[in-house]
């Protein structure tokens, strides 16, 4: 057993000391926030300028209410259409709006002078319907008008509850698309390690055995103490990177996120949660939950525990198939055929999860999540949207029970794989290797 | 009484049998040399008694009972293919070698700090092995390999890799670990080095154990009772002198004041009267046996004209 704990500490101090390491458990929280604002980051900085719209508005109805925002500028135009289209060329288009809109509808165009988009026609249009819907109320001679159609106008506001989860009034909504966000991002980063992780596994079997270190080392540590020492070592290592993780996420959410928001968003957030809706109304609901629920540190960690759990026995799984991978081949290149068996699980898991998400509870979700192989990637994705115990309890114990099954088979293969140099073995005589005996 | 015994080991393995019906019996204290051919079984050999291995058949005895997993502690093996981690470094890499061992971070440290010294290599601690010479790297092996102070030793190939000078130093220290106590194990195809440290040998081949025993006794077995005249004087007379005797073989005559000649005396009776018939007829300057080195005797013994 000392041996053991020897190897392991060799090995976590030598990965742990590395600069890459550092960097990377550093940096990668800052590519993965990156990676989440990108896509709002590029819809800021591919608005451009405002577009300006020249309007021909031959009702004389349109134009005093059309409003121009920071994507579309209108402004009226004297010029008859056909000067218009010929002369105004430095403009985006030209609006031209028929005599009746409020009898013919269809009798609007836009004559653009550059590609135009959907979001600049939906939002013409929109206006414009507005408008013309009003007038059309206002036809029906109703009233204080106004004053209706601003009590009429109501905001739905749904909070989602579980019935398994939460029984008491106050507990707070989970934000099933933060959940869905979260299951996604887990699923993700465990694919990201299996692959990461048990590759570097293989990597390091294969190094020790083309540096003859192993010729060295067996005749002092049993073969199967060396393969365990190496796959828990690098697992602590693998833990201490989602630990320091977990860490930055819990910071993240609990303090940093707080002093960036601004007061009003907070102060209803807390209302929202306390159970307070009027308060919140005037916020979207949720956004509100979902920074609830990105801040509810109690839901975090009981998420960061199964993903340990789960890192781990996915981890300790496809490890040990990737040692016994990379002690039977002389060189990474030779290693690319046989790890093929090994990745392709890992794969599909990756494409289940993807569907998961649509549906966290579809019977595809439920057999990928508790089959072995697949069930870390897929398990960590359906688990943010709450699932029933037993399911991941389940999945859980045969996770670990196949792990076993896999060190024993592993190992025996590991033994003899060692201590062959040269041609590469088929599956094949992998399979003999396990029927030898010592 | 023997630290290590060998008997009747045989292993196979799926395409062909690596060790036949191999014994072997290595006296505590002694030097002894695996020898053999590449590919006879010295590796599978070594590694069973390394408990690397087991045996199909047959069994190993250290002290005089079957050898135990607890018993690697009080073996040392220097594999012939080195092996160290490449990215560590020299020092914190001995230390792992001799914490796995079983000996304490401090008696470790203690004593590789000797051993650097010993070996004028102190300077080398931080580096990385990578850094290393080859023959910088075996130095380190080989401190690796010896420092729990094994009792029994196995080395592979010793001196490979070595220039004369730190084969010759570290022909020393496998003799100075010799005087201190412990058994060494040699497997070497230089027979020149087993002429010089071993005591005893076996010679494998096409893995059967084919020869084994006393070195001395060994070469003196193989000799052909040959024996080198350098005389001077009338020829006629030396012929004279072992006609009817021995057989003359050889007799080199380039003019020189002292000649000499090979004889054979198949008796071994023979051989006073021989000398003294010789020294009545010519001046005798040396008179000895030719006995065969080592590399003759595997040679021969490995083509099968024993």
């Amino acid at each position: 057993m000392s041996q053991i704990r020897i190897i392991i500490g060799r090995e976590f101090n030598e990965r742990v000391r590395k600069k890459s390491f550092i960097v990377s458990t550093l940096l990668m929280p800052v590519l993965l926030l990156g990676l989440m604002l990108a896509p709002a980051l590029i819809m800021q900085f591919s608005r451009g300028e405002t577009k300006r719209i020249a309007v021909i508005d031959r009702s004389g109805l349109v134009l005093p209410q059309l409003e121009s925002d920071s994507e579309l500028a209108f402004e009226a135009t004297d010029l008859p259409l056909e000067r218009a289209r010929r002369e105004l060329t430095d403009r985006f288009g030209i609006l031209w709006i028929g005599p009746d809109p409020v009898a013919q509808p269809d009798d609007i165009r836009l004559y653009a002078n550059a590609s135009s988009s959907i979001s600049i026609e939906s939002n013409i249009t929109g206006q414009i319907e507005k408008i013309v819907e009003n007038e059309k109320l206002k036809g029906y001679d109703i009233e204080n008008l106004a004053q209706i159609l601003d009590e009429v106008r109501t905001r739905v506001t749904m909070r989602t509850f579980r019935n398994d989860e939460s029984q008491e009034e106050d507990s707070a909504a989970r934000s099933s698309a933060a959940a869905t966000v979260a299951g996604f991002a887990l699923g993700m980063l465990l694919y990201m390690f299996l692959l990461i992780y048990g590759a570097m596994v293989m990597q390091s079997v294969i190094e020790e055995k083309h540096s003859r270190v192993l010729e060295v080392m067996v005749s002092s540590v049993r073969p199967f103490d060396l393969m365990m020492g190496k796959i828990l070592g690098i697992a602590s290592v693998a833990v201490v990177q989602i630990l320091l993780w977990g860490a930055l996420v819990l910071v993240a959410g609990t303090v940093v996120l707080p002093h960036l928001l601004p007061a009003d968003v907070l102060a209803g957030m807390q209302a929202a949660q306390g159970g307070d809706a009027a308060a919140a109304a005037q916020l979207d609901p949720a956004l509100l939950t979902a920074l609830g629920t990105a801040m509810d540190a109690g839901y975090i960690a009981a998420l960061l525990g199964w993903l340990l759990l789960f890192l781990v026995g996915g981890y300790l799984l496809y490890s040990a198939m990737f040692a016994a991978v990379g002690s039977s081949v002389d060189n990474v290149q030779d290693a690319q055929q046989l790890q093929t068996p090994i990745t392709i699980p890992i794969i599909l898991a990756f494409l289940a999860a993807m569907s998961v998400m649509n549906d966290p509870n579809s019977a595809v979700a439920f057999w990928f999540s508790i089959i072995p192989f697949t069930s870390p990637v897929v398990m960590m994705t359906r688990i943010p949207c709450g699932i029933p115990l037993w399911e991941i309890l389940l999945s859980l114990v045969l996770l670990y029970a196949s792990f076993v099954a896999m060190v024993w088979l592993a190992a025996k293969i590991y033994r003899v794989g060692i201590f062959m140099h040269g041609k590469k073995p088929t599956l094949r005589e992998l399979y003999k290797w396990c029927r030898y005996k010592y | 009484m023997n630290l290590l015994q060998v008997e009747h080991v045989s292993k196979r393995f799926a395409q062909h049998t690596a060790l036949d019906d191999v014994s072997l019996a290595v006296p505590r204290g002694s030097v002894y040399g695996l020898l053999g051919p590449n590919g006879a079984g010295k590796t599978t050999l070594i590694r069973i008694i390394n408990r690397i291995t087991a045996p199909d058949t047959g069994r190993v005895l250290f002290d005089g009972r079957e050898i135990r997993p607890e018993d690697i502690r009080r073996i040392g093996y220097l594999p012939e293919e080195r092996g160290l981690y490449k990215k560590m470094k020299v020092g914190e890499q001995a230390l792992f070698f001799a914490r796995l061992k079983g000996l304490s971070r401090r008696d470790a440290t203690e004593r590789l700090r000797t051993w650097f010294e010993r070996f004028g290599i102190e300077a080398w601690w931080d580096k990385r092995v990578e850094e290393l010479s080859k023959g910088m790297a075996q130095k380190v092996q080989f401190i690796v390999t010896v420092l729990h102070r094994p009792e029994l030793l196995i080395f592979d190939e010793p001196f490979s890799g070595f220039d004369p000078i730190n084969a010759n130093l570290l022909k020393e220290e496998i003799l100075a670990l010799r005087d201190a106590g412990a058994t060494v194990i040699f497997s070497t195809h230089n027979m020149a080095s087993v002429e010089e440290v071993c005591d005893h040998i076996t010679l494998i081949d096409k893995s059967h154990d084919i020869l084994s025993g006393r070195v001395a006794d060994i070469r003196r077995s193989h000799g052909d009772n040959l024996f080198d005249v350098t005389w001077r004087g009338d020829a006629a007379a030396l012929e004279n002198a072992v006609r009817g005797r021995c057989e003359l073989l050889d007799r080199t005559d380039d003019g020189s004041a002292y000649r000499t000649a090979r004889i054979r005396i198949d008796r071994n009776d023979g051989v006073r009267g021989v000398l003294a018939a010789l020294n009545e007829a010519v001046e005798i300057r040396s008179f000895s046996e030719v006995i065969p080195s080592m590399n003759d005797i595997f040679i021969r013994a490995v083509n099968g004209s024993l």
